[in-house]
Formats: C-alpha cells, structure tokens, sequence
C-alpha cells in the first residue's frame, strides 16, 4: 500500500516537471541575429503559400516580393517603370504578341542563370489545370490557356504547355494573348510572373515537396534556413544581386498570430516594422508612435453593392438616393480616425486614369434631396445591409444604417453573415435581398482591374448582377484600343457608365497605415501594401 | 488494477474512432466552402475551383471522405492540410509549445491553488481567507483575453520585466505569464475548492481523533486533513487538463505561442477537416488519459475506491 500512494504521490509531479523539462530542450536554438550586418524584424501572418503562382494574399507576397525581382515595378503614380525591374524593355506592336527582353546578369540563389526558360516553365506550371495553382487566373489571358485547364468529365488536360509563350532566345520571350489586352504589361508585375529555378521542379514536371519550404529566387534576399512555419522566415541579402543592393544585410519576418500582439512587440520595441496597425489602437497609436505611425496610399476602394436583381432596387433612384444619405467624411472621422479618403468615383487614385468625382451629385452628402428622390422612387422601407461578421465590418455598417434610418426614413439593419466564404457564396448566387459590403485591392495597377472583375456582365465579382451592354461594349472597345493612352480613355468612358447606373455605391479608400521602431527610416510601403524591402533602412 | 487499465484503454479506442467521426461530420456540416476560404478575399474562377475541388476530393459525399479519412488514420497518416501540408508534421511542431504553456499552468494551479486554499482553510476567516476569495471572485470573474491582454501590457510594454512575445527559442520564463493566465480561472476554483474540503475535513470525526491522540498539529493537517481534501481537487485537475488545452486558444494567440490552440483556430477558419480532427481527437486521447491518470491518483488517495 505504501508504494501505491508513493507512487501515485510522485506521478503528477514528475510529469509535470517530465514534460516541462522535454520540451524545454525540443526548442530549438535559433540564432536571434547574424551577428554581423544590420538585421530588421517585420511582421507578417503565417503565409498560405511561398510558391509565386500560389501566392495571391499579402504575407505570402511580402516574403516573396524579397525573394524574387519582378518583370516590372511601379512608381507611386502606378506607372510600369523598369529601372529596378528584371525586364530590360516590354513592347508590343498590337496589344495582343508582346515581347519582353530580359536583363542580362540575373542569377538564382543556387547559381543557376535566370533564362527565359525559367520564366516559361514557371508560367506553364502555374497554367496548368491539376496543379491547382491560386493564382492561375493570371495566366488566362495568354494563349493556349483554355486548353490546359481540366474538363469536367475528368481525365488530363488537353495540353500541358501554353501555346502563347516562345523562347526567342536565352534572354527573349515572346508572349501571344488570346485577345489584345493594352493593360498587359501592367499585369506582368504581379508575383505569381515570378521565375522558377530548374531545382524547383520534379522530374514529373510538378514542383518539389520541399521546395515550398525553401524558396530559391532571383531576388535581392536570399532564404536563410528554411520557412519556420509559425514563427518565422529569415532572409538575408543576396551577394550576387546585379542591381541595386538594399540598404540592409538581413530581415526577419516575424509571424504573428493576432495584430494586437503584433502590435504591443513594436510598442515594447521587440518588432522594427508592423505593416498593420489594429483598427482598435488606431486613436491610441497616434500618441504610442507619433511620426512613426505613418500613412501611404493603398489600392483598396470600399464600395457597397446594390442588388440591380432586386425589384426593389431596380430605379436608379433609389440607389442614388441611399448614396445621397450617406455622410461618409463623418463615418470615416468618428469611425476610422480619419484615416482614409471618401471616394468620389469608382476606381482608387493610385492607378493611371483615375479621376476625381466622376460620382458628381450622387455621391456629395445630402440628406433633404436624397429623402426626396427616395419617395419620389418608392425605395423600400426595409433595408438589410450585409456584411461579414469575421473583417471587423459591425461599426461602420450600423453607422451607415443609422444615417439611413435618420435621413430617409427607412428601417435599416445590419445583416451580419458568419464568415466572409458564406457572404462570397450568397452574393455569388445572388440570394441576397440586400446591399452588400465589398472592397476590391487592385491585382495589377490598371483602371481596367477596377471595372472588369465586378461590373462586367456575369463576372466573379460582379454581386450586384449588374448587366449593361453598353458598358460590356466599352469595355471591348477599350480592350481592343490601338494604344493604351486610346485605351484609358475607353476605360473612363466605361467608368461614366457607371455613375448613370449606380450598381455599387463608392464608400472610401483606404490607406496602408502602419508604424516602425524608433531605429528605423526610410520605411514605405508600396500599392501592393508591402513594406519596401529595397529602401528599409537602419538609423 | 490490470483489467481496471486494460478496459480503459480499450474504451479509448473507441472513444477516439468516435471523436474523429463526430468532429469530422460537424466540420463537414459547417464547411460551406472550403474553396474561398483558401482563396481568400478573391473571387475563384470555375476553373480553379474545379481543380481544388478534384485534389482535395472536396465533392465525395461525406461517409467516402470520412472513410478515406479514417483508413489514412490507421495508416498512421493524420493527411493533409488544405495548404498542402502534412497534419502530423504540422503537430508534432506545435505539441510541444502548447505541452509546456499547459505543463507550466498546471504547475502554477497545483502549488498556488492548492497552496492558498489550504492556507485560507485552516486560518478561517482570517485576512488571507478574505483577501484569496475577493482576489479568487475577481480573477474568475474577468475573461481570458481581457486578463491576458492586459497584463502583456503591464509586464511587456510598460514595465518590461517580461517578453511580450513568446518566441521559439524562449525560455521558461517567457512562458510565465501565458501560463499564470492560463491556469488563472483554474487556479482560483481550486483555491475555492480546496478551502471548502479543508474546512468540511477539519471539522471531521477522525480528525478531531487524531488530535485528541495528540498527532502534532502539522501532521494532522499534512497527512490526514490534506490527503481527504485532495480528492474533488484531484478530480477537478484531471478536467481542468482537458480545459487548458482548449483555452490555449485564446491565450496562445495573445502571445504568439505556435502551439496546438493556433493550429485548431487556423483550421476551423480555413473550413479544413483533416486538421481539425486531428487536433481534436489527439486532445480527447489527452484527456481521458489524464482521467485514467486522475482515477488511479483516487485508489491511492481513498482507499475505499481501491478495494472496490
């Protein structure tokens, strides 16, 4: 009896410590800095993917956008500029065969020159059907595309190369499209364009397991170590890199699982760069970072969808009315600390061909015309306003709500849906009986990306069902525009359209804000609301 | 005491054959597109969709995928994440994070919890008593991440005595206040319920008996008063392992530990099966093995339960 108590008296201690003790040598020891060079830590969330043609969301495209050099790089107007880019020239007689020289002198960070070859095959792998690539929409407007994709009864695809891309020479490639698309070269810039080291792939043609785990690019950064999964992904500066070496020897991408936490790192210093600051902290983070709490344009336009499916919200009127009663200066002030713009037309300010006000009346605030015209309409006296519960949307809807109650003498609630996958699959199937919230970010920086994805007829986000042939052929005679300068003009055209039908109510755009530690300068972030890599630098 | 274990065992197996029908038929019901929650916030062309479908098989209906599933699982394999990762290889990173943070609070519960209820037990009605159940009513009373959040605050970034942030090569220490926050609800309910056995005991006949036989007063509340009082607190660890897990959710997510309690979050979010149950049903073998643990612990404390 007595070893039985003993023994039952020591177990639990000794399992405690047993397990406490284990696992204190199961961590590993990381080296917390190179020792020698200026190292900086930025934040980031866990990254879905680091393939490029996988990679659609923004942790991924932060590490990467390290780790590889795009064809093309933006200036802050939006315009292609090649200077820092892998791309010598991209030219185009017709829009549709576009061919693009590549600069001499690129290697990867195994040793492997950068070739066309690494450009196509790249391609071609994120084309290619069975590999389920996120980003293979990108590839759909080069020839040959269709033909690589799986058909519904099974089996493999008809072709597992696109037609439309040619090796000219070690350093040319030739890319054909199925269309003319005057916007192209802008596209070029997106991540998923990335090259792909001939180390990347098995010999089956699909990628290496491992691969994922440690990128190898042809970026200013090269990986050091392996992808941390959870914790994070360190890169260090690549000696080789022909152009421009940045400004510091490594970066740490630190990966957090809650922005809070994210943020009290840099508040107690532990953190250099957090590219997001919790919209909660936002009135505080004034006073914790002053001039180092900083704000940048971003291409995200916030609009709100009205169903053109719903008879209740067929006169134009009634869209325009509840546009009229909305004051979003006041919503963005007592709401999102002033921190981002009222939009005034239906494309953001950072891309070529934007223009101010191309609302006019429809979006200036004003409660007795918008009640007038809402009557006159016979608008509907319920309204029910959706939005995802999981994005942080409750206030600044039931603010809009509470304006529309106030100013047009409705009943309007906030709809709230669980997740954002629910409402993306309600508004896909047009169910909702109700304006729905929406944001669009910019793929590529073109006035095009802002129209064709969510007004065309019948496109992937076009949840207001909105259908005009008139704007459907603007929209090709601006695809099909002799040049791109022809081509925006179309655009405009298009965007006109628009404020005569009303399928969507422009709400704001939004700002990168974000803050750095007191050792830091020279932080900015681009469009794509990454940090720039290439200017970081330490004070 | 062998046939006692084996049945147990025995009943665990099925127990875990349950659990992951159970959690994989509930993820399956409140999956309604897995799809665009690996896409994101962008729309998926018919194309991609077809193709994400047909490798993650997400058309089969629900007894083929939860069959294949349960045939990997005998396999030994815990099969992939929608990421494309391997289940186990993504487990058997984050056990040990989480292992330690609960390891650490149970620690903490059992020397403070038990600590100050037997000191407030036997000095009834004293300062101590007055001042651990105010304390005890105000700690059950405020929610985790409010706690948590707010004491990084105060040891993290205003006074900076701790690290705000768990890292991977942390040591111990880093895990101190994750794990008193933690264990902080049941800390206090075994400081409560220890003082109530304590004081249920100290009135008892048998210990009026051993007094008046004239034990010293140190061995009558060591040995005889403490031993009868540890055993509702005994049975409430052995739950309260099982709700430590699951609370790492909140508090691993505080400090950025990279445990199991992210893994399950990230899972549920993404709509992703495989990952879920896998988390699930390895916490409900913890569990009942810590209830097996918790049952034997009895036999020797209540000699009673041992003959039975």
């Amino acid at each position: 009896m007595r070893v039985h108590r003993l023994a039952a008296w020591i177990t639990l201690p000794v399992a405690v410590t047993l397990a406490v003790t284990a696992c204190d040598t199961g961590g590993t020891s990381r080296t917390a800095d190179s020792g020698n060079g200026i190292a900086v830590t930025i934040g980031i969330a866990e990254p879905e993917h680091l393939v490029p043609t996988d990679t659609v969301e923004n942790n991924g495209f932060q590490v990467i956008s390290a780790l590889y050099t795009p064809l093309v790089r933006f200036d802050n107007t939006g315009k292609p500029v090649l200077d820092q880019a892998a791309a010598k020239s991209i030219t185009t007689t017709d829009n549709k065969v576009w061919t693009v020289h590549l600069k001499d002198g690129f290697t990867f960070h195994n040793g492997q020159k950068v070739t066309a070859d690494s450009y196509i095959k790249a391609w071609n792998y994120g084309a290619y059907g069975p590999n389920a690539q996120i980003g293979t929409d990108f590839f759909n407007r080069i020839q040959g595309y269709d033909a690589m994709q799986l058909t519904g009864g099974g089996g493999k695809p008809k072709a597992s190369q696109l037609s439309g891309l040619k090796k000219i020479d070690d350093l040319t490639i030739q890319i054909t499209l199925s269309a003319p698309f005057p916007e192209w070269e802008k596209v070029l810039g997106y991540n998923v364009f990335y090259p792909l080291p001939d180390a990347a792939f098995a010999a089956d043609g699909t990628l290496v397991q491992a691969f994922e785990d440690n990128p190898v690019g042809d970026g200013p950064f090269e990986i050091k170590g392996s992808w941390n999964h959870n914790q994070s992904i360190d890169v260090a500066a690549y000696p080789n890199y022909p152009l421009t070496r940045p400004k510091v020897d490594e970066i740490d991408f630190k990966i957090y699982q809650d922005l809070d936490t994210m943020y009290s790192d840099l508040q107690a210093g532990d953190l250099d760069v957090s590219p997001q600051i919790p919209s909660d902290k936002l009135a505080s983070a004034h006073k914790d970072l002053g001039d180092r709490l900083k704000e940048t344009p971003s291409s995200v336009f916030s609009y709100i969808s009205v169903p053109t499916y719903d008879k209740a919200y067929q006169n134009v009127n009634v869209r325009k009315a509840i546009s009229m009663a909305i004051d979003r200066q006041q919503i963005i002030d007592t709401i999102f600390q002033g921190s981002y713009t009222p939009a005034t037309s239906w494309v953001s300010p950072v891309v070529e061909g934007a223009r101010d006000d191309t609302c006019g009346d429809a979006c200036r605030y004003d409660p007795a015309k918008a009640k007038q015209m809402y009557t006159d309409a016979d608008g509907p006296h319920r309204i029910s306003l959706f939005y995802n519960e999981d994005g942080g949307h409750k206030e600044w809807v039931d603010a809009v709500c509470n304006q529309l109650d106030q100013n047009l003498g409705v009943q309007c609630t906030g709809a709230p849906v669980l997740q954002l996958t629910d409402l993306r699959q309600q508004a896909r199937a047009h169910t909702l009986d109700g304006p729905l919230r929406g944001a669009w970010a910019f793929d590529y920086p073109s006035i095009e990306d802002y129209l064709t994805p969510i007004y065309r007829t019948g496109a992937a986000s076009n949840d207001s069902q909105y259908s005009s042939s008139a704007f459907d052929q603007t929209m090709d005679q601006a695809d099909r525009a002799p040049d791109e300068a022809t081509a925006i003009k179309e655009y405009q055209h298009a965007e006109d359209l628009l404020a005569q039908d009303m399928p969507s109510i422009p709400m704001w755009f939004k700002q990168n804000i974000y803050g750095y530690s007191t050792s830091m300068k020279n932080v900015d972030m681009d469009l794509y609301a990454n940090v720039d890599v290439m200017t970081l630098q330490r004070k | 005491m062998f046939r006692f274990i084996v049945r147990r065992v025995l009943q665990m197996i099925l127990v875990f054959v349950a659990t992951t029908f159970i959690v994989y038929a509930l993820m399956f019901a409140a999956a309604n597109d897995p799809v665009q929650a690996l896409v994101g916030d962008r729309p998926v062309s018919p194309q991609l969709r077809a193709a994400l479908t047909a490798r993650y098989h997400l058309d089969d209906p629900f007894i083929v995928q939860y069959l294949r599933y349960l045939r990997e699982l005998l396999h030994g394999d815990l099969g992939t994440q929608l990421s494309g990762r391997p289940v186990a290889g993504l487990l058997a990173q984050a056990w040990p994070y989480t292992l330690r943070l609960s390891a650490l609070a149970l620690l903490v519960i059992v020397v403070f919890g038990i600590g100050a209820g037997l000191v407030s037990g036997v000095r009834r009605g004293g300062v101590f008593d007055h001042a651990t159940l105010i304390l005890t009513l105000v700690i059950i009373g405020i929610p985790a991440f409010v706690l948590g959040f707010n004491l990084q605050y105060l040891f993290g970034v205003k006074w900076r005595v701790l690290p705000v942030t768990v890292g991977p090569d942390a040591g111990l220490t880093a895990y101190l206040l994750p794990a008193v926050i933690l264990g902080s609800v049941a800390l206090a309910t075994a400081a409560r319920l220890t003082r109530t056995a304590v004081v249920e005991s100290l009135r008892a006949d048998y210990v009026r008996t051993v007094t008046a036989i004239g034990l010293p007063r140190r061995r009558v509340i060591g040995v005889h008063v403490l031993r009868n009082s540890l055993i509702p607190v005994v049975t409430f660890l052995g739950v309260t392992i099982g709700e430590l897990m699951a609370g790492s959710v909140v508090t691993e997510r505080i400090f950025n530990i990279p445990g199991v309690g992210y893994q399950l979050y990230q899972g549920i979010h993404l709509q992703d099966g495989p990952t879920v149950a896998g988390i699930v049903s390895i916490l409900v073998v913890v569990y009942l093995v810590c209830n097996l643990i918790v049952d034997l612990l009895y036999a020797a404390l209540d000699p009673r339960i041992r003959d039975a």
